[in-house]
């Protein structure tokens, strides 16, 4: 299953994430050196297997009372804002965007 | 010298009032201000140290004294700590300063731990050398010219050099354990779910746990039992499991351990297959039956984990996107804005993982590479079910050679991972595995590994405990810049 830089690109852009050219071009020999190591796991049956993703067995849903407890404070909450007044945090125009 | 101190020893001497937590604290950022330059184990030493050691040395005075009261314990830095910047070795997150402290952290301050400093470790905890931080390369204590190993490498080079007495790591597939036994200290990744993550910066949210480093077995014992217990903070941290891992009276008679036959194969170091030999041989003479076991499926093990961590990573890492915290680099618009900010924010290997992440969450490759992978987890956690059926803990290497050099492993990510060979399926299937300092190979640590079933972590620190006294173990700190 190899990739090409097509597909990286493709990857990047879901992940929004920048790659130079010489990153991409980095990326796509390395990332198919590892895909071609996990290509071992093909010769696995896992035929009627159930997958695993949680280790510990019947801990799964975890409720609590849906009360008020208290949170951060708003000032804390903005203190590592890039941008922010002292009621939200700032960003740039969305509404009327196009992507690119 | 106090720096070389156990824990345990200094908590001696400190509510028999022969040394104060000042003095203590004194003494190991003096000691900090001498070798720090060759071992660059911190990115933050804790301003407050000294006030928060007055602190405890009025619960000492007041007769409130726990274990931890008054230790200098370094904390890696991706665990939150409130008005202390804790960057996870990213320039990311390189003015972070969280508005809370990690639930891990909150029970050391609240039994009267001093926090020192904030580790060194790979970005965001993604690597096995240290070599992956935006800001330092920490150095091995024992050969400046080594990897101290990581992710966890700046907590462990930290006890081990005597910059602090003992240390958390958190621990994603080797991060803890293999850092220890770099570096010739003793290193706990607890079963998933004993401590509290609450706090943590997530990398691969169904594997990460927070474990101790200390010198010694009791140590290491100690502050699990601070750091451990149920956080309704976390929903995966577990109710009901007791917290005690008293060492008294460990013994293994009786006991029935297990080598892993496909872990001592070929791509082991002859010097350390020795060390598990003798080891084996150790805790036969201690009354316990040593047999070869079998862990069918650990071959796929290395390969189903660099498919689940970084998927999970990749979505961990989605929010880190310029708008709460962390670095913003402006855009032509808002989607731009998200796309640079990553790409100045994240290092090469972060962002490899984010690629391999992605791609195998992706529309047409999620079945063929994450779905199987969580399959062969299943198959990786039943191998251990069979085990533990036999067996009462499994005795193996931490890592398949001592330390490797600095730069050495840097350009092939393949080789890099393979170091984490025998730690990964542990985490793969939640299991407690502790590191044990096992002699040295021409001036180079060699660790040994105990895994056991899930909780039972007392029973490997007993373990551990006789293997010390076996060999009458004296935790030894590196000379280096002493004055």
């Amino acid at each position: 299953m190899a990739i090409g830089a097509k597909d990286v690109k493709h990857v990047a852009k879901l992940a929004r994430l920048g790659l130079s050219e010489e990153e991409i071009t980095t990326y796509t020999k390395q990332l198919n050196d590892i895909l071609e190591h996990m290509d071992k796991l093909n010769a696995l049956n896992t035929e009627n297997i159930d997958p695993l993703t949680h280790a510990i067995p019947g801990h799964l849903n975890v409720m609590r009372p849906d009360g008020v407890r208290e949170g951060l404070s708003r000032e804390a909450a903005l203190s590592n804002a890039p941008q922010s007044n002292e009621r939200y945090f700032k960003v740039s125009r969305m509404v009327g965007e196009g992507e690119k | 010298m106090i720096y070389a101190k156990t824990a345990h020893e200094l908590h001696q001497l400190l509510i028999k009032g022969e040394i104060s937590s000042k003095e203590v604290v004194s003494a190991v950022l003096e000691r900090i201000d001498g070798v720090e330059t060759d071992i660059n184990a911190y990115i933050t030493i804790n301003e407050e140290a000294l006030a928060q050691a007055e602190r405890a040395d009025r619960m000492i005075r007041d007769g409130k004294a726990t274990p931890l009261t008054g230790i200098p314990v370094a904390v890696k830095d991706n665990m939150s700590t409130k008005g202390i910047r804790t960057t996870c070795a990213s320039n990311m997150l390189k003015d972070y300063v969280p508005p809370y402290n990690a639930t891990a952290v909150e029970k050391l301050i609240e039994a009267g731990a001093i926090i020192i400093g904030k580790t060194n470790l790979d970005e965001f905890a993604m690597g096995s050398s240290c070599e992956n931080s935006a800001f330092k390369q920490t150095k091995n204590p024992w050969d400046l010219s080594k990897v101290p190993g990581g992710s966890s490498g700046g907590s462990a080079a930290a006890v081990a050099a005597g910059e602090a007495i003992m240390a958390l790591g958190s621990d994603t597939g080797g991060s803890i354990r293999q850092p220890a036994a770099f570096t010739g200290v003793v290193g706990l990744k607890p079963t998933y779910g004993r401590v509290s993550r609450y706090g943590l910066v997530a990398f691969a949210s169904s594997l990460d746990q927070i474990g101790p480093f200390a010198r010694d077995v009791e140590d290491a014992a100690n502050l699990l039992s601070v750091i451990s217990g149920h956080d309704p903070l976390d929903s995966t941290s577990i109710p009901g499991k007791e917290s005690d891992f008293s060492l008294d009276g460990a013994s293994v008679k009786g006991l029935r351990v297990g080598i892993p036959k496909e872990f001592m194969t070929e791509g082991l170091d002859p010097v350390i297959r020795d060390a598990i030999n003798r080891a084996a041989q150790l805790l036969e003479d201690e009354g316990a039956s040593v047999k070869e076991c079998s862990l069918p499926h650990s071959e796929y093990a290395l390969s189903a984990y660099y498919i689940i961590a970084p998927a999970e990573a990749s979505s961990n890492l989605a929010r880190f996107d310029g708008v709460r915290y962390g670095l913003r680099v402006s855009g032509d618009n808002h989607t731009d804005m998200f796309i640079r900010s990553r790409q100045e924010g994240f290092g090469p290997e972060v962002k490899r993982r984010i690629m391999l992440g992605t791609y195998a969450l992706s529309a047409g490759y999620y079945d063929a590479y994450y779905k199987k992978a969580l399959q062969v987890r299943n198959l990786i956690k039943q191998d251990f079910d069979h085990v533990f059926a036999d067996f009462d803990v499994i005795l193996s290497p931490t890592t398949p050679s001592v330390a490797f050099g600095l730069g050495e492993k840097v350009d092939d990510p393949l080789s890099m991972y393979l170091s984490d060979v025998y730690t990964i399926p542990v985490n793969m299937a939640g299991l407690p595995g502790l590191s044990l300092p096992f002699g040295f190979n021409n001036g180079l640590p060699i660790g040994v590994q105990l895994i056991g079933g899930l909780w039972q972590e007392r029973k490997l620190l007993q373990v551990g405990k006789v293997l010390e006294q076996a060999t009458g173990y004296v935790p030894v700190v590196p000379e280096r810049g002493d004055r």
